[in-house]
């Protein structure tokens, strides 16, 4: 089914498309009317949503050692349990759109210096008070704060002014960020009373479900927020995020209904998984992506055409089809793709090629002592079996690269961001000019392949502020070429999201942004009974 | 003082003496492992400048030796303090799990140990033919199986194949007793399977050692039937070894069986401590750890008392 289409029908399911419109705009693409009413209605449209029930999600990604504080969230579990509890100024839609939630409008000057974001009036949190606007300016003070602990630090640093007046909150940037509202839709930065200052773990917010209990690393019970604002969200009763980490027990929970949602299906059981009635798999294709980092500046990668030789020696199809169970897609050693708004599909495609990297290899005058990969299982799911290919069609081109396997336990610390060379992934972000940001600028905290370029930063800092989508484009364009051609980044893949879902729930809409809808599953899904 | 009461309480201390040791060795130990707990926190996300804040915040920057007395002095007045990573009340955290951990023993320990012995007693009765053989060959291959492959294959089994059990075996407080035991079952299964074994061929090698007794034959030609002569004369001399062993697996059930709660997602201690040894979260390190070496020398002296009292010999040092 082509990609249109299926976006056609997501909408149409969600409700956000008449059943009139979808029949139509799926006939300008070639499918009948009768084939178009048929795919809705095996497209869960019996969808008005059903009230009621207990809907429940099993994940990985939850450990006993996790809060309730937004900051501090990193795995996918506080992800979800957080994005259930707490909401944003505004959030990711399908498509990379921009979802206004606390915030009821947002608009900005000329030159993108300044924001302004109007609140919702009578949004409510669980305790019974009033969401105001400053809340919105203490929650981002919180995450900006030289003592703060907050993963969104590096996201809100750009911003010199923050001020509340009435339903107003106007944000004052050093430079023009002409994606400002993206960055608000970063997870951590979910709106607490008061800035969640004095208790940031409370769990206390203004999302569709409230929190009734709480065991890190096993179970988060919810209910429903009587008074949320938005009567199309939140339609079960009650909620459940169980931890279940292991995969095989997290497939048999959903094959017996133990939970109607999971998230991250091993691909190597997809097809297994499809002779099962109950159970749908649900794919959404999102820019995170699995990688292997030379650091620019650590011999012998700082020898660009070594670099090089070993992009060329990376066999992406054979990856795509044995790591990714053919669930994903080719990388293209930059960190962006179809996901991201203004991507420039023109750039080539790079392809294995053995004389050509045996060619840079030889180019290089490399003294062919083995060159270490490090890499551990939990680099990502399938890192070693993905680094062994690599090693595989490396030494094919000649490339003495070996495998050097470490352990999962200190390797975030000890290896990824230290060693010269390994293995790791990206989640991705919902904007270029954020993907390039966090790890691509000279100055970035995460730059994990000390890349320094001087005029790729130029273009970068000179793009966030350009309001000219055509000219935006074209700069990214070239940011992307500098960066395939002469970066530390081997990209091979990008991963899609692979997830579970019981055919008793509908709602479902596929939002590459995050994982189980962008967080959104349990209040936008429903248990057809 | 009665010898028995003054051996109890040597014992006693020095339990308590090892408990010491223990606390100064896992310290230690998690010490050594590179990175620490703030940088363990913020993984992949961390920033210099967050670093040194949660570093600071921690109070991870005072000496190895202040922390540890620190830690010492709050623990001998029973306060376990607060987790680095999130802050919670750990004696309340423990406790919850530490009842979810002693639930989860106590099911298969009151299935495994009594079938065990009988197992053990019929298979020294009919020693060397098809009973013994059945007995032996069905335990010693399941107890070869790795606990996560008996575990994946009863999930199949009970909950696929023949769905009447649940895969994800989580309890909560709140939870009538039958749902919780509904909700146990299979890591109890599980955990019978692999114990059963070792304590069913001790049984029967301690048995089958005294039936070479003098006095064994004696009985047997006043006329008892075998199972009575194995039940009233030589069960009561092979009662020490077999004790040891049945002690052995109950500390095993308690302490060693994270394998078991991870597959089945048992909230228990054992997936606690391993996350937060992943964490570096020394004081929960340090809570859990005198928990398990607590119960592990606990039932070792109880081990040690049963079979002195069973033993004359020992009951009465010459």
């Amino acid at each position: 089914m082509s990609s249109e289409l299926n976006h056609l029908l997501s909408l149409a399911s969600a409700g956000k498309m008449s059943r009139r419109d979808f029949v139509g705009r799926a006939g300008a693409l070639g499918v009948s009317t009768a084939v178009a009413g048929t795919m809705l209605s095996t497209a869960a449209f019996a969808d008005t949503p059903v009230k009621g029930g207990l809907l429940r999600a099993g994940m990985q990604g939850g450990e006993s050692t996790n809060t309730l504080d937004p900051a501090l969230a990193a795995s996918d579990v506080p992800f979800m349990i957080n994005s259930t509890w707490g909401e944003t100024l505004v959030d990711v839609e399908l498509n990379g759109t921009l979802g206004l939630r606390v915030a009821e409008e947002v608009s900005s000057n000329a030159d993108a210096t300044q924001w302004m974001f109007k609140i919702r009036k009578g949004v409510e949190y669980h305790n019974g008070a009033t969401l105001t606007a400053e809340d919105v300016v203490a929650t981002l003070k919180r995450h900006t704060d030289d003592k703060a602990q907050s993963g969104a630090q590096g996201i809100v640093k750009g911003i010199t002014d923050m001020k509340a007046e009435g339903d107003m909150v106007t944000l004052t940037l050093a430079a023009g960020n002409a994606d400002l509202p993206f960055l608000m839709a970063d997870y951590h930065l979910v709106i607490q009373p008061g800035g969640g200052v004095d208790n940031p773990a409370a769990g206390i917010g203004s999302g569709a479900y409230k929190i009734v209990e709480h065991e890190p690393g096993v179970r988060a019970a919810f209910e429903k927020h009587a008074n949320y604002w938005d009567s199309s969200r939140g339609h079960a009763d009650q909620v459940e995020i169980l931890t279940i980490n292991d995969n095989t027990a997290r497939t048999a929970a959903i094959q017996a209904g133990q939970i109607h949602l999971m998230n991250r299906i091993d691909p190597k059981i997809v097809e297994l998984l499809k002779g099962n009635t109950d159970v749908a798999i649900e794919r959404a294709a999102g820019p995170g992506h699995y990688v292997f980092i030379m650091r620019c500046n650590a011999a012998p990668f700082d020898n660009n055409d070594l670099r090089m030789a070993l992009k060329m020696s990376v066999n992406r199809q054979e990856m795509v089809d044995k790591i990714l169970g053919g669930m994903g897609s080719r990388g293209n050693d930059f960190p962006i793709n179809a996901a991201y708004p203004l991507f420039d599909d023109s750039i080539a495609q790079r392809e294995y090629d053995a004389a050509a990297a045996a060619d840079f290899y030889k180019k290089s005058g490399h003294d062919g002592s083995p060159i270490l990969l490090q890499v551990a299982p939990g680099a990502f799911p399938g890192a070693v079996e993905a680094a062994q290919l690599f090693q595989a069609s490396a030494n094919a081109a000649g490339i003495p690269l070996q495998v050097k396997l470490e352990p999962d336990d200190g390797y975030w610390s000890n290896v990824w961001n230290v060693s010269p060379f390994c293995a790791s992934y990206w989640g991705g972000r919902p904007v270029q000019d954020q993907m390039y940001s966090t790890a691509y600028l000279s100055t970035a905290e995460w730059n994990d392949t000390a890349f320094k370029d001087a005029h790729f930063d130029e273009v970068m800092i000179a793009a966030r502020g350009e309001l000219d989508q055509t000219k935006r484009k074209g700069m990214y364009s070239e940011m992307a070429n500098i960066l395939r051609d002469t970066g530390g980044l081997i990209c091979p893949m990008f991963n899609d999201w692979v997830e579970g879902r019981r055919n008793e729930v509908g709602g479902w809409i596929a939002n590459p942004a995050g994982t189980l809808m962008n967080g959104k599953a349990m209040s936008m899904c429903w248990l057809n009974a | 003082m009665h010898p028995l009461i003054k051996l109890v309480a040597q014992r006693i201390a020095l339990g308590l003496i090892l408990l010491l040791a223990v606390s100064v060795v896992i310290f230690l130990g998690v010490e050594m492992l590179p990175g620490d707990t703030a940088q363990a926190i913020l993984g992949q996300s961390a920033t210099a400048e967050s670093l040194a804040n949660l570093r600071e915040s921690l109070g991870l920057n005072q000496s190895a030796t202040t922390r540890y007395f620190n830690w010492l002095g709050h623990a001998l007045q029973g306060d376990l303090g607060k987790a680095l990573t999130n802050q919670q009340d750990i004696a309340h955290a423990i406790g919850q799990r530490l009842g979810n951990t002693l639930f989860l023993a106590a099911c298969a320990g009151i299935i495994a140990v009594p079938m065990a012995i009988t197992l053990g007693l019929i298979a020294a009765r009919y020693n060397g033919r098809w009973p013994d053989k059945a007995i032996s060959g069905v335990t010693l291959a399941m107890i070869s199986l790795p606990e996560f492959v008996a575990a994946y294959f009863v999930i199949f089994l009970l909950t696929q194949v023949i769905p009447i059990l649940q895969p994800v075996s989580m309890v909560f407080p709140g939870m009538g007793l039958f749902e919780k035991l509904h909700a146990v079952a299979l890591p109890v299964i599980v955990l019978v399977m692999v114990v059963l074994a070792h304590m069913m061929r001790m049984t029967r090698a301690a048995i089958l050692n005294v039936m070479q007794s003098a006095y064994i034959e004696t009985a047997e030609l006043k006329g008892l039937s075998p199972m009575q002569v194995i039940w009233r004369h030589a069960m009561p001399n092979a009662v020490a070894p077999i004790i040891s062993v049945v002690v052995i697996n109950l500390a095993y059930l308690v302490v060693g069986v994270v394998v078991v709660e991870v597959v089945f997602s048992y909230n228990a201690l054992g997936q606690y401590l391993v996350d937060h040894v992943a964490k570096r979260d020394l004081p929960v390190v340090q809570a859990v750890g005198i928990i398990f070496a607590a119960v592990y020398i606990g039932l070792n002296i109880l081990a040690d008392l049963i079979g002195i009292i069973a033993n004359p010999r020992l009951r009465h040092p010459k």
